[in-house]
């Protein structure tokens, strides 16, 4: 396919005049500075052009489409917020709405953003969109100054612009946006991209703003895909095969298709053993005039599952494999000066191990997908975090244009990095292209919890060592676990430890001998990526080993980190969150927090204080957990005091939103959750085995403490997440003397 | 034939009553503010009110509420004017990603009639929905805050 034809011109894109006066833009700009490092984001090529839509109607009020699939992470009220500081908009006349996936050929003829980058994965929505949504607000604001200043014959330079008022000093002259908006709309746009405020004149980042799509939320009207419809649609629900990579012995369907309501039955194919996931499983989708309909059909259903290569697998032994292959030697993937000699010459040496189970992402919104697959094109309505790649997969597995599919996508009811995965809009896309009609597929919860890309578990074995002054001389991080790299395409196994390890973690750079060692384990278990994915797993197991050696060492847990981490500096930092690691600003973060959680202060019996920092996808963040455990080993949290670095500031209301609910997803799959693997497949199906955290057991007090430098802003949606569970574990063994190395708690402190 | 006042409309149903009253209300009535999210009434998020009891309507068969009055979130605000709970779930900005939410604050809604200032034990013992993005903190000030605007509006 020949690009250049369909490449969008400046004009074309820039400026719609509608015929109710409104002014429309939608600018087309220069890729922002900073590179998309995430495997997700690299996924979808270079972000060649980013911008917004920005609608000004006659009536003041003013439209602001964000980019970003919102999954609960606010991103519909940050993300506008860029663009009306620029506008210089009154925000609270701005209503903010979803964009549809919107892509082009670039000039390169390859399939690219049209406007903008419209993933929402890594925390990299703020950091993505920062300067091109800025820009875009700019541009708005630019025609429509023009335009007063053509209606008031005055000098462009000598108006200003407040609160969706350009006013003419002067003179005391004024016009609103919505009396110049029409106006606006016909002029030429500007050829330089306009100036940009500088962070001394923001009035509108920075300051506390509430969710825009609050009131649609509470009276129950914001749409999430399972409240989408398309005319004459039929729902669907599919019976997939439980066991891993297992496909049906036989079928008998007629009972099904006797069913009142039953349309068709679809077989879905697996995908190839080993080979990309597209589907997850084997599946029969029953297609049906009514959910209940499908539903019923899919229990008449009459299927014999073979259990598949993986038969024999169980959680015990999958926990016996990895700790099997932690005795041996893995693959060395950091390897600065010479440990063995470090160790061999050390004052004092430490080890630990530490378990992480896999765990579901149960967003609360099952999976679901409307698809209407003709032969003139393909209407994908959905809870999606990359329509792009649901784009590109639907295309693919169908051999159809990637343009002639458009994907809209709806509010997600949470996504938790579930939804990086386009596996139901293949499942939804294959289905109404058998039955060549639209069809919603409609995942229940014991579907989504037995077909999940789980967080990936596995067994750390940690080391360090010390000299006779005290110096930490070298440091050892081993992990045997299932990579969620597996199965992806082209990706050979020496690879896998990529998804697993960040080996510029802290301490990497601190100390001069240090390995890192990977080990990659066979389970049949989808794996996929899990809010804040390996950092959980790494900053628990990091965390909770400072804390056994500043215990074994008798120095005090917060003293050890902070002269481990000493002075600020920066510190290369390779994977998603560089390219710097500073030192100092994740001690400033574990200072503050220790400083409003009276971190050290003497505990009565039988209570416990934590801390724990980690370095999340750019951001610091650093958490004081209080606990109370009594006689009987019930565990109470009482209190979470968290400090927050992320740079510059675009919503602190949205930051500490993002913080809470780090430290109560966090302290949810610390306290209980697991997914139990027997015979091959998920035990697990529902919330009364799976059980996430109701609000008996959530903090009463969560404090959130911010640190606004200026610098570049990183995300929030994971940062909050990591600390949680190794500052619990820390706050544990001071209240009880009980080192908790294995999540979940579960019943571990009942005596 | 089973007859329901659903938001103060008489409704009748001639399918079949097994099927839960959550799809009855979602695919026949059009209403969606009642969400779907375990199937085994363990998560509240599909939570109306029936004769003013906060029930989780996935596992309740329409059979079961011939000449019962249901309440929806579509139903509890008076007009444009939200009920209470609502107005103290904007004030507090409770909401992430807020598909648990309309279950939520019809749970509490439910929980102020009972018990019109709840301590935070009466909040633990009743309020039982799950919410996935943790947005507990602020919810748990939302229902102590719904409870004082319910007492300013009497």
């Amino acid at each position: 396919m020949n690009g250049s034809s369909f490449a969008a011109t400046r004009r074309d894109v820039l400026r719609y005049a509608t015929s109710a006066g409104a002014l429309i833009v939608a600018a087309p700009l220069s890729a922002c500075s900073r590179r998309a490092s995430d495997a997700e984001s690299l996924d979808h090529g270079p972000q060649a052009s980013v911008g917004a839509f920005v609608i000004i109607r006659p009536d003041e009020t003013v439209l602001i489409a964000f980019p970003n699939p919102e999954m609960g992470q606010g991103v519909d009220t940050s993300l506008p917020m860029l663009v009306a500081e620029e506008l210089g908009a009154d925000f609270d006349k701005v209503e903010t709405t979803q964009m549809p996936l919107e892509l082009k050929f670039g000039d390169d003829g390859a399939i690219t953003w049209k406007y903008a980058s419209q993933g929402s994965g890594g925390s990299y929505s703020i950091v993505g969109q920062w300067e091109g949504l800025r820009i875009a607000g700019a541009t708005a604001r630019q025609l429509l100054v023009a335009a007063a200043a053509e209606e008031l014959a005055v000098d462009a330079a000598e108006l200003t612009v407040s609160q969706g008022v350009i006013r003419h000093e002067a003179s005391g002259r004024e016009r609103t946006f919505g009396a110049v908006a029409g106006a606006a709309a016909a002029l030429e746009p500007p050829e330089e991209a306009p100036q940009l405020k500088s962070r001394d004149d923001f009035s509108l980042i920075g300051t506390p703003q509430k969710m825009k799509n609050a009131r649609a939320i509470v009276t129950g009207k914001a749409i999430y895909g399972i409240d989408a419809e398309l005319p004459g649609m039929l729902h669907a629900v599919i019976a997939r095969c439980p066991y891993f990579d297992g496909v049906a012995d036989s079928v008998n369907d007629s009972a099904a298709r006797q069913v009142p309501g039953v349309y068709d039955i679809v077989k879905i194919e697996r995908p190839p053993l080993d080979g990309p996931y597209g589907v997850q499983a084997e599946g029969y989708a029953v297609v049906a005039g009514s959910i209940w309909a499908a539903m019923k059909g899919r229990e008449a259903l009459n299927i014999d599952w073979n259990h598949g290569p993986y038969a024999d697998e169980t959680s015990a032994g999958f926990q016996a494999h990895c700790e099997e292959l932690l005795s041996g030697q893995g693959q060395v993937v950091r390897d600065d000066g010479d440990i063995d000699a470090a160790f061999a010459a050390a004052a004092s040496t430490h080890q630990g191990y530490y378990w992480q189970p896999y765990v579901s992402h149960a967003p609360l919104e099952p999976q679901n997908c409307i698809a209407d697959v003709r032969d003139d094109g393909i209407d994908i309505i959905g809870p999606m975090q990359f329509p792009s790649s649901a784009n590109r997969l639907v295309a693919e597995t169908l051999n159809r244009d990637r343009l002639s599919i458009k994907v809209q996508v709806t509010r997600l009811g949470g996504g938790f990095g579930r939804r990086l995965s386009s596996d139901y809009v293949l499942e939804a896309a294959l289905t109404s292209a058998a039955v060549r009609k639209p069809v919603k597929l409609l995942w229940t919860r014991e579907d989504d919890m037995r077909h999940d890309f789980y967080r990936p578990a596995g067994m750390h074995h940690l080391r360090a060592a010390f000299d006779a002054d005290g110096v930490l001389t070298a440091w050892t991080h081993r992990l045997a676990s299932a990579s969620k790299y597996y199965r992806r395409p082209n990706l050979p196994e020496t690879d896998y430890w990529q998804a697993e390890l960040y080996t510029d973690d802290f301490p990497a750079h601190l100390v001069d001998n240090l390995r890192v060692e990977y080990f990659s384990a066979r389970s049949g278990a989808p794996r996929g990526s899990w809010r804040a994915p390996a950092h959980t797993a790494n900053a628990f197991v990091v965390q909770s080993f400072l804390d056994e050696i500043a215990v074994a060492r008798g120095e005090d847990p917060l003293a050890l980190r902070l002269r481990l981490l000493g002075e600020p500096q920066e510190l290369a930092y390779e994977q998603h969150g560089g390219p710097v690691f500073n030192p100092g600003r994740l001690a400033g973060v574990l200072r503050l927090a220790a400083e409003k959680g009276d971190y050290g202060a003497v505990m009565p019996a039988g209570r416990g204080r934590g801390i724990a920092a980690h370095f999340t996808f750019g951001g610091y963040v650093a958490q004081v957990v209080d606990v109370e455990v009594d006689a009987d080993g019930q565990l109470n949290v009482s209190r979470v005091v968290a400090a927050v670095d992320v740079g510059t500031v675009v919503n602190p209301n949205g930051i500490a939103a993002q913080l809470e609910s780090g430290v109560n997803d966090g302290l949810s799959t610390a306290l209980r959750l697991a997914i139990n693997i027997e015979g091959g497949r998920v035990v697990d199906g529902n919330f009364d085995t799976y059980q996430l955290m109701r609000i008996a057991d959530a903090p009463r007090e969560i404090e959130t403490h911010i640190i606004d430098n200026g610098d570049e802003p990183a995300g929030m949606g994971e940062m909050g997440l990591p600390p949680l569970a190794p500052a619990l574990a820390n706050a544990i063994f001071q209240a009880t003397g009980k080192r908790i190395r294995n999540l979940p708690i579960g019943d571990q402190l009942r005596a | 034939m089973v007859r329901m006042k659903i938001n103060g409309e008489w409704r009748d149903f001639s399918g079949d009553e097994d099927m839960p009253l959550l799809w009855y209300l979602r695919e026949d009535a059009g209403l969606k503010g009642a969400k779907f999210g375990c199937g085994i009434a363990q998560c509240g998020a599909c939570t109306v009110h029936v004769d003013g009891q906060a029930t989780r309507s996935c596992v309740l068969p329409v059979s079961a509420v011939d000449g019962a009055s249901i309440t929806t979130i579509e139903g509890l605000s008076d007009g444009e004017t939200l009920h209470p709970v609502q107005q103290a779930w904007v004030d507090e900005d409770v909401a992430q990603c807020g598909y648990c939410q309309a279950g939520q604050i019809m749970a509490v809604a439910a929980m102020l009639e009972e018990t019109p200032n709840p301590s935070d034990e009466d909040i633990d013992q009743q309020l039982t929905n799950i919410c996935r993005c943790g947005t507990y903190y602020r919810l748990r000030k939302a229902v102590h805050h719904a409870a004082a605007l319910r007492k300013e509006d009497r």
